[in-house]
């Protein structure tokens, strides 16, 4: 609370009031809760999906690990001093923040221990197909159903607790272990990449030594060594009085830019060797981020300057990849002139342009809301228009594009993923340098103007309907390029591939990753592509947890993982120092609690 | 800026120097072809101990992903009952996501083939993702086997022509669509004299292609198709359609679709003024137990891969259900099932053992593959040299009659079979 | 947008001639032309009796009173927040699965057969608490804390929240499709001033028309309802005026959520098939059919559900047949949209427009 330094010096000398004490009857609810999430955890399967995996051989599956893992969240949360307002003296971790965390997690184990009691008296296994033996006997640690109910409330509890705990701990220590035993998880999960990673740099020793096989979990030595070794870094980085992100601001302009440039051309070399080192899964994973990435910058210009909700952004993808595909096909129906891909680029920037017109113009004059289901539905049109049987003498139909010859450039011939990489990479730099370039150009500023206000802007005599067409157009190439790029490096165009949820991922890259900024983007990109099909064991749950995480996001972090500055101050404006009075004493109905603190 | 002009510029050489360099080398090569006894595509060895692993390429995500889990949940079924080959336990070592899409089945056939030690694949769910694993699997030197493609262009069109997304390594115990719309033109045709008929598709490659063959055939044999129209698979009114149909006078409708769709349409059908008197028939893809016990579909006929009358079929549901809980929730299950036993009936066949380590060629398992003929759920399987394997007995056309109270009875009791040769389609 | 009050107001805009006017104009004489035709031909033609496009207006009343019930929820929730809420596809299914597990049961009783009324009753009662329940819960998880925030926040949150329902409902009872048990007293047609309707497609029918009604009355003329349309109008000046805004916006949720339960039970009446992924796209369906109507506005509401039902279930035997498209019935959903572009073309606030004159930003 740095602007209230000065006035906090003046009341130093005045006695601090009490802080106020931990609600138990938030713990209740929060137990409530959490009983709520361990029974849903359990009953949609997660549980037993995930018991297979091992995470440290051979005693820590991760099914019952995640379930109990929710129990200490919650213990956590419960547990959670409440902040520091001024005049009030900081709070202290007591014993009743442990009976907070004790609390939650007892009832949350009451409510698991009841569902093994409700599912083992009764075959609800018609409904709830989870509800098998095998989750019962999971869950009751193999004993007998009384014996298990006490197990089972006895150790949500003491997790519960443990989840308290964390606040016991001293302020370095905590971030020091935290995270150390964030990163043993990671590497439990992603065994198969990381002992590429190590396989490729030629460290294949350590494979062999963190885990028990290639694609195995960890070992117990494993385990501990990457505990130790993360957490030791952590507490390094703790001791140092400024982060990262404080002392890169303080730096003059100059060696900033030199550090940006650094960083950028960094980042670039690293995702340049990646996909050699990491194998054709790796590279096939981040040529799907890139058309995405590729996509979603086109997005940003949309949506991101323009102020225009597109809903149905995939039909610019589909233009491209359909374009591309009947112009290079051999097999492509009514007229296959088997151009080059490169031959073909400039027809697919025309179709795309056009694409773009036709949508803009029905919904020049519509607002927001409306320009959102509108374009929805323009998505949708395409999609069923590319599958129609109507249409299929030109399109291919349900039975698709097929045969869509590989990229060639001269005498190169890009086959494989790796090879794709390339060119792939090149489509977005090109991209996110037009998205830069644009930002500060007059047609940059003209969209950001309507954006904020419309009637202002056409006021200050910018044409609204040259700027939202542009805005359009761009976008629309962009993802053009995307849509050929994939369908010559899958070969084949299906119009499955092109519905709603492909405008709805971009869309939630843009916002994930942080609207308006590249690199935001480029983070939300890799994030939202290539961590669900790095964790592809899981995927029967991936959209489930791709949901939990969307909603998390937008309450912790609506401005997404790296924000324009613009937008984090935007989306922050509205917090004070006088929310937190808010959250603790509430509304109407709280005098009891504020006459307390004021004793 | 001239810094950035700059590095574009870097960029730019950089990747033409590091293409031109670098080549294509993602795709597995065989390891042997030096080695006396190892064919062309090289061999896959398993230590003494441990388990030789298969993958599998199905939707589990999605609204295809009944389809996908019910066949996941045979290939268990299947590894669990095999339980070992020469002495090596077996694993599956990959449950891929196809997201029955070109994308899905493209980024989950990388994923298993960057694994050297997988030998096998089963998969994919829907012929749109089979295009592209097809090639990445085949090229990797591995064998990839389907128990619900159907797309001709996977194998080829059943007149000795290769499909244009046809490659060595693929096989299939599901029918080509050629063969069963075939069989049930001249079912409808021949059998029940019909000779105005309604098509109706969902949209999918699969359906699609199968009532295009079927329409096709039926012409052929003098009849007329007076409907080829679609639905969507998630649409639920389906009276306009069915309206449209009454009024151009269909005999019968042929919808070989999915559930829920064909739910709606049978329901549907019923309500519809003109079509009382209508015939309904479907095809594999409703011959599944949530759809035969619905009240509506009693009368109707389907067309579906011929499966053997001895209590195996039985005896394999009763697994399913005691393992997860419910009766099968698709029809492919049983071909899911045959494809990973012929899988292992070949390498059990083809494994040479070399001082405790088993190896398996991978060319003498294609090759093997081509050979064998398996006794299975779903009939006696031999695969012709496109990789077309489903059963020789070819296709049978069943009916869902008042007595039939669940899918085992359906299936057990056929009405005519028809063979390959009898379709006049050369095998 | 002032454009849309543009035509009340005469301004120097509206009497000049701009090139967007001329072919907005243009766009809407094509579009005339193109429909008039096409009806034209069908009809001429002679392909469908009258007897059947008589039905297929039916059908498509029968379909949009249940769209209408889920865009009920749609718009009451934009009306009051300014956001559109992706999740409340979701609350529908979730009402539906209810609905359908709960008859199943007592299906297997003697109850279904012997009382049906009754029966249908507890399903349609299971179903909205279910419905309600889970608005309410969302609302409080995922929205509440982003009150203040941009509209483009909860729209991503809604997202998520949708994706999270729909995965837990998959998870719980899997992926296969579950089947409504049949009402043998529900089978069969009735004969109504001389048209042949379906008794099942008569009690959806009527049962929303009943429900849209109270739903009327409420807002217009109980206190609540007040509430509700103030907080929709101002909610700062509501606060002021002494009303809970945070109490209303939880109303306005599980109103909109017992509306959706209700379009849930009905459902199983007249497309008894039901799986995890099947509230997707009625609620895209419903959502254009809120907009449609006017967003915000309750009876637009309940015009563009029956509205989008017409235009799916008439429009492609009525308009597109006429051209001798192959597979016109393919297009259904094509020409639904379209529909709305045109609508919104020809009146750019929606068919009754919107609850409040001015635009916000």
């Amino acid at each position: 609370m740095a602007d209230v330094e000065a006035p906090a010096a003046a009341v130093e000398e005045k006695e601090l009031l009490a802080p106020p004490e931990l609600d138990l009857r938030r713990a209740v609810r929060l137990g409530l809760s959490n009983a709520a999430a361990m029974v849903l955890v359990a009953a949609t399967g997660i549980v037993g999906t995930f018991q297979g995996r091992l995470i440290i051989d051979p005693f820590l599956p991760l099914g019952l690990l995640f379930l109990y893992l929710v129990a200490w969240a919650f213990g956590w949360l419960a547990a959670k001093p409440p902040p520091t307002l001024e005049g009030f003296a900081p709070a202290v971790p007591g014993p009743r923040n442990l009976a907070a965390g004790a609390l939650t997690g007892a009832i949350g184990g009451a409510g698991t221990a009841l569902l093994l009691v409700l599912m083992t008296t009764f075959n609800l296994r018609g409904i709830f197909i989870e509800l098998s033996p095998g989750l019962a006997d999971t869950l009751s640690f193999g004993l007998s159903v009384a014996a298990a109910v006490s197990a089972i409330v006895a150790v949500a509890t003491a997790v519960g607790l443990a989840g308290a705990g964390v606040y016991f701990l001293p302020p370095r220590w905590r971030r020091a272990l935290m995270p150390g035993l964030m990163w043993v998880l990671i590497f439990a999960l992603f065994t198969d990449m990381i002992g590429q990673f190590f396989g490729g740099i030629g460290l294949e020793f350590v494979t062999d030594l963190l885990f028990t096989s290639r694609g195995g979990p960890l070992t117990v030595v494993g385990a501990v060594t990457v505990f130790v070794a993360f957490s030791a870094l952590y507490w390094y980085r703790g001791g140092r009085k400024t982060t990262l992100r404080q002392r890169f601001d303080l730096l003059p302009a100059e060696r900033r830019t030199r550090w940006t440039v650094g960083l950028a051309v960094a980042v670039m070399v690293i995702l340049w060797f990646m996909p050699r080192i990491m194998g054709p899964f790796v590279s096939q994973v981040l040529d799907n981020a890139g058309i995405f990435l590729l996509m979603a910058l086109g997005l940003n210009i949309v949506l991101g300057y323009a102020g225009l909700l597109d809903l149905g952004y995939v039909a610019f993808f589909a233009v491209g990849a359909y374009t591309a595909a009947i112009l290079t096909s051999p097999l492509s129906p009514a007229f296959s002139p088997e151009l080059t891909l490169i031959a073909a680029l400039p027809f697919v920037m025309i179709a795309a342009a056009i694409a773009g017109v036709i949508v803009a113009t029905p919904v020049l004059r519509m607002r927001g809301d409306y320009l959102a289901i509108v374009t929805l539905g323009f998505g949708e049109i395409a999609r069923i228009l590319l599958n129609s049987a109507w249409l299929a003498p030109y399109f291919g139909g349900a039975q698709g594009i097929t045969n869509i010859p590989d990229l060639q450039i001269g005498p190169l011939t890009f086959r494989s993923p790796q090879d794709y990489f390339i060119p792939i990479f090149l489509f977005v730099v090109v991209a996110a340098y037009i998205t830069l370039a644009v930002q500060k150009s007059r047609w940059g500023r003209a969209w950001m103007a309507m954006r904020e206000d419309e009637s202002v802007a056409e006021a200050m005599g910018i044409n609204i309907v040259t700027a939202k067409l542009s805005a359009f157009v761009v976008g629309a190439v962009l993802a053009s390029f995307g849509g050929a790029l994939f369908g010559s490096q899958i070969g084949s165009v299906f119009p499955h591939s092109f519905d709603i949820v492909v405008s709805i991922t971009v869309l939630v890259i843009i916002i994930v990753g942080g609207m308006g900024s590249v690199p935001g983007v480029t983070v939300g990109a890799l994030a939202l592509i290539a961590l669900p099909n790095l964790l592809r064991e899981f995927s029967e749950y991936q959209f489930l947890f791709y949901g939990v995480l969307l909603i998390a996001m937008m309450l912790v972090r609506p401005e997404g993982f790296i924000p324009s500055k613009r937008r984090a101050q935007e989306l922050h404006t509205e917090e004070l120092a006088q929310d937190d009075w808010l959250a603790i004493y509430g509304q109407a109905g709280s005098g009891e609690q504020v006459a307390e603190g004021t004793a | 800026m001239k810094t950035r002009k700059g590095l574009l510029a870097l960029i730019a050489t950089l990747a033409l120097i590091v293409a031109a360099c670098g080549d294509g080398g993602g795709e597995g090569d065989g390891d042997g072809g030096d080695e006396p006894g190892v064919g062309a595509l090289g061999a896959i060895e398993v230590a003494e101990g441990e388990p030789i692993k298969i993958a599998s390429l199905q939707a589990i995500s999605g609204d295809a992903s009944s389809l996908g889990t019910d066949q996941v949940r045979a290939i268990e079924l299947a590894i669990t009952d095999k339980a070992e080959i020469a002495g090596h336990p077996i694993e599956l070592a990959f449950n891929e996501d196809d997201l029955c899409s070109s994308e899905g089945g493209q980024t989950g056939a990388t994923r298993i083939v960057a694994d050297t030690d997988v030998v096998a694949v089963i998969g994919t769910s829907c012929s749109g993702a089979g295009v592209p694993a097809s090639e990445v699997i085949s090229g990797a030197n591995r064998v990839l086997i389907s128990g619900s493609n159907t797309s001709p262009y996977l194998t080829s069109d059943l007149a000795g022509n290769e499909g244009p997304s046809h490659h060595d390594g693929y096989f299939r115990t599901a029918h080509n669509d050629g063969i069963q719309g075939a069989a049930a033109a001249k079912f409808v045709f021949e059998e029940l004299e019909l000779t105005q008929i309604a098509t109706i598709n969902d949209g999918d490659p699969y359906t699609e292609g199968l009532t295009s063959a079927m329409a096709a055939a039926f012409e052929n044999l003098g009849g007329e198709v007076v409907v080829n129209t679609a639905v969507t698979a998630d649409q639920t009114d389906m009276r306009p359609v069915l309206t449209e149909v009454a009024a151009a006078g269909a005999e019968l409708i042929y919808f070989p679709i999915f559930q829920p769709a064909g739910d709606f349409i049978a329901e549907q059908a019923q309500e519809v003024s003109g079509l009382e008197d209508t015939v309904l028939m479907g095809a594999d893809g409703l011959l599944s137990d949530t759809y035969v016990v619905l009240p509506q579909t009693k009368g109707m006929y389907f067309s579906g891969p011929n499966t053997p009358t001895t209590g195996e079929y039985d005896a394999f549901v009763a697994a399913y259900e005691e393992a997860y809980g419910e009766p099968p929730i698709q029809s492919f299950h049983a071909h899911a099932y045959d494809a990973t036993m012929m899988l292992f009936t070949a390498i059990e066949n083809i494994a040479q053992e070399s001082d405790g380590t088993l190896v398996i060629d991978l060319q003498a398992l294609r090759d093997e593959l081509h050979d064998i003929t398996y006794e299975g759920l779903t009939g006696s399987l031999k695969c012709d040299e496109f990789g077309d394997c489903a059963s020789v007995e070819g296709i049978d056309i069943f009916q869902n009659t008042e007595d039939t109270a669940d899918i085992v009875a359906v299936r057990s009791s056929p009405i005519i079979t028809y063979t390959p040769e009898e379709l006049g389609i050369g095998g | 947008m002032t454009e849309a009050t543009a035509p009340a107001r005469p301004t120097r805009r509206a009497s000049r001639i701009t090139p967007v006017a001329t072919f907005l104009w243009f766009l809407r004489i094509v579009a005339l032309v193109v429909i008039l035709y096409g009806s034209f031909q069908s009809i001429s033609s002679g392909r469908l009796t009258a007897a059947q496009w008589r039905d297929l207006i039916v059908f498509g009343v029968s379909t949009g009173s249940v769209y209408a019930l889920i865009a009920l929820g749609y718009t009451m929730v934009y009306g009051v927040l300014r956001f559109i809420n992706f999740a409340h596809g979701e609350v529908f299914m979730t009402g539906a699965m209810s609905a359908f597990l709960v008859a199943n049961g007592l299906a297997t009783t003697s109850l279904w057969a012997s009382n049906p009324v009754l029966s249908l009753l507890i399903v349609l009662l299971a179903s909205m608490v279910t419905s309600t329940a889970v608005a309410v819960i969302v609302e409080r998880v995922a929205y509440r804390p982003l009150r203040g925030a941009p509209r483009l926040i909860p729209l991503i949150t809604s997202i998520g929240a949708s994706f999270t329902i729909q995965y837990i409902v998959r998870g719980l009872v899997g992926p296969s499709t579950k089947a409504f048990p049949r009402v043998e007293q529900l089978r069969g047609t009735w004969n109504i001033f001389g048209l042949v309707i379906l008794k099942s497609q008569v009690v959806v029918i009527v049962a929303a028309l009943l429900m849209m009604a109270s739903l009327y009355l409420f807002v217009e003329r109980t206190r609540t309802g007040r509430s509700m349309r103030a907080v929709s109008e101002d909610p700062e000046t509501a606060a002021l005026m002494g009303i809970n805004v945070d109490r209303t916006i939880v109303t306005v949720f599980a109103v909109g959520g017992a509306m959706a339960g209700v379009a849930g039970a009905l459902w199983g009446l007249v497309f008894p098939s039901l799986n995890f992924f099947s509230g997707f796209l009625p609620g895209i369906k419903a959502f254009t059919a809120a907009v449609l109507g006017g967003i915000g506005n309750i009876v637009g509401a309940m015009l563009g559900g029956v509205s989008v039902g017409l235009f799916e279930s008439v429009g492609p035997s009525l308009v597109l047949a006429g051209y001798e498209i192959p597979a016109f019935s393919q297009l259904k959903d094509v020409v639904a949209y379209l529909a709305l572009v045109l609508v919104l073309i020809f009146r750019p606030s929606g068919i009754l427009g919107e609850r409040l004159a001015t635009e916000r930003t």
